[in-house]
């Protein structure tokens, strides 16, 4: 188990659960490099970052960790076509100006993609705006509506519909509670985005 | 060829170190150098298994004094702050080197140097030399010391040019590299800037054709001068603002004169009469011209990744947010074609107002950066453990 400032991050689990050992990686946002830690103790992966924070990378490369500083918005252009065998996104999506560039980008940087996200479709979110009518604000999505990074927020149902219209073909998809672990149900699309705080895609371009 | 095992750092006024090539050095413009030193300073202690080596590459003006007081100045090395026992160039675990470049002044054979051929100063006969025949002649360096693998090799500018020089020529030789605040090619503008430079030197009448040694002068205005032009470029105008903005030098008011009214034109004059005092004004034409020479995509077919071709070389890139002389685009070049050639990379962009001089200055995020880097490196070499 992984923790980042000591909370378990179990999405991070399921993330490299997804992962097939000694392949290369490259994680988008990639934090203080606990994923790509975990990647490289526990499957012997070749994997590189991009971090946005020069604290991030200066502890990542402390970690021996191989990270670029730079923005998913801009820099991934930079990286050419088929590079990675994965590109992961973990909890940053939502945060970028171009989010459909930015999957793009990693469908042609990777040949699968895998990205975490904050579901908007949650019912507690939902309950929060239809009952309270004001903002919602969960354990994932922490922030007051003036000051958060999440200006792009999508519902489980929208990203399946995107990943369609990219062309993508949906491997995996793992729906999480509020803790970050695996909620195991057998529903229909609809039944998940409302029971999914978190949730997990594995891509693959066609 | 000479074995040099002397570790003890020179002092103020010591005769430098010198490394005497017993080979004929044939340099990229079809020169040859008879008879080629190299001055030198080593700081640390080799290791039985010559695995722990870290060769520091300087920058434009710089020298072998990276970490000992200079011979002329008296000042302390030019990169005290990062070369020392427990700074992150650890003398406590590295053995560090760092010569004087070819065509430099500081003791390596340069223009100031007596060609062999006729007995007096090369002057202008001295071959041009360019980014690679500085790093080959270190190279001759680091083969006398019998050591195969450099752990790393690290360098500003100038020197951040030597080490993708290093990087791309000897790609097995050097396991983790830093190339700080520096381009893979000069452009336009780095040229210009140097060009104005050596116009200056050449401008003084003392210059004599770069026969000056013989004639007992010394073109110091035009040196002086072309120092003034260039210590510009290493500063951002926010340190110049926030260290001298409008400020007068010991007056109350302007003079109505072309006295230095301004501080910084006192600061200026002051940067150029010290530099003069330690530098050779036809080695500032030899090595300013080494750099705008410099494109090193050019020597592989235009591709800069094709340079890093099946690299295993550990890379971690640094540049200035301030820096305009290299800008981070620069860098970002570099980590491009790193990225494109596989090689493992890193990339740090500090932040800090200091322009480019920012890598010689005491920038705290810099040294958590190096340090960081060097630690790791130094676990998968085994010269370090995740402890200790």
């Amino acid at each position: 188990m992984i923790s980042v400032n000591g909370a378990p991050r179990k999405d991070l689990d399921v993330v490299a659960g997804l992962v097939a050992p000694g392949s290369r990686v490259l994680d988008v946002g990639c934090g203080d490099g606990a994923l790509l830690r975990l990647l490289a103790d526990k499957k012997q992966v070749d994997g590189r970052g991009v971090e946005l924070s020069q604290q991030g990378v200066n502890d990542c490369v402390a970690k021996g960790l191989s990270v670029i500083q730079g923005d998913a918005d801009t820099d991934l252009a930079d990286y050419p076509d088929d590079g990675f065998d994965y590109v992961i996104l973990s909890q940053t999506l939502q945060a970028t100006r171009h989010p459909r560039t930015v999957l793009l980008d990693m469908l042609r940087i990777g040949r699968r993609a895998i990205v975490s996200f904050p579901n908007f479709g949650y019912w507690r979110v939902r309950l929060e705006l239809a009952v309270d009518g004001r903002m919602p604000r969960t354990a994932n999505l922490a922030h007051a509506w003036h000051e958060t990074p999440n200006i792009h927020l999508c519902t489980i149902r929208d990203f399946v519909e995107l990943a369609e219209e990219l062309g993508a073909h949906i491997e995996t998809a793992v729906a999480l509670d509020r803790a970050g672990a695996p909620i195991n149900i057998s529903a229909p699309l609809r039944v998940w985005n409302l029971m999914a705080a978190q949730a997990v895609f594995l891509l693959e371009r066609k | 060829m000479s074995q040099a095992v002397d570790n003890e750092p020179a002092g103020a006024g010591a005769e430098p170190r010198i490394f005497l090539s017993d080979a004929p050095f044939d340099t990229d413009g079809g020169g040859r150098i008879d008879g080629l030193q190299i001055a030198y300073e080593t700081y640390g202690a080799l290791n039985a298994a010559r695995s722990n080596a870290i060769l520091l590459c300087h920058a434009l003006t710089g020298d072998q004094y990276a970490a000992s007081v200079h011979p002329l100045t008296g000042k302390p090395g030019w990169w005290d702050a990062m070369v020392g026992p427990g700074k992150p160039f650890d003398t406590d675990r590295y053995f560090v080197i760092c010569t004087n470049v070819v065509g430099g002044c500081m003791g390596s054979t340069g223009p100031a140097s007596t060609n062999p051929a006729t007995g007096k100063p090369w002057g202008l006969d001295f071959p041009v030399v360019t980014i690679r025949d500085m790093v080959r002649a270190q190279a001759l360096l680091v083969d006398s010391f019998g050591i195969d693998i450099l752990f790393c090799v690290a360098g500003g500018s100038m020197g951040g040019m030597q080490v993708l020089q290093w990087a791309a020529l000897f790609p097995q030789r050097v396991f983790c590299a830093m190339p700080i605040a520096t381009a893979a090619r000069h452009t336009a503008q780095n040229i210009a800037f140097h060009e104005v430079g050596r116009q200056a030197v050449m401008a003084d009448p003392d210059w004599r054709s770069g026969r000056y040694l013989e004639q007992g002068v010394r073109p110091e205005k035009g040196l002086a001068v072309a120092r003034m032009s260039a210590h510009i470029t290493y500063l951002s105008e926010p340190a110049l603002q926030r260290k001298f903005g409008r400020k007068l030098q010991d007056r109350a008011a302007p003079t109505f004169s072309f006295d230095a009214d301004f501080q910084i034109e006192s600061y200026l004059r002051y940067q150029g009469v010290a530099f003069v005092e330690r530098f050779d004004a036809n080695s500032y034409l030899f090595v300013t011209r080494a750099c705008d020479y410099f494109d090193l995509a050019a020597d592989y077919g235009g591709s800069l990744a094709a340079a890093f071709k099946g690299s295993k070389t550990r890379f971690c890139v640094v540049a200035f947010d301030s820096d305009w002389l290299y800008p981070t685009s620069d860098s970002r070049a570099i980590v491009h074609a790193l990225n494109a050639s596989g090689a493992p990379v890193s990339f740090v962009e500090i932040n800090s107002d200091k322009g480019h001089d920012a890598f010689l200055l005491h920038e705290p995020m810099f040294i958590a950066t190096t340090s960081g880097f060097l630690r790791s490196a130094a676990i998968a070499r085994g010269l370090a453990t995740e402890d200790a």
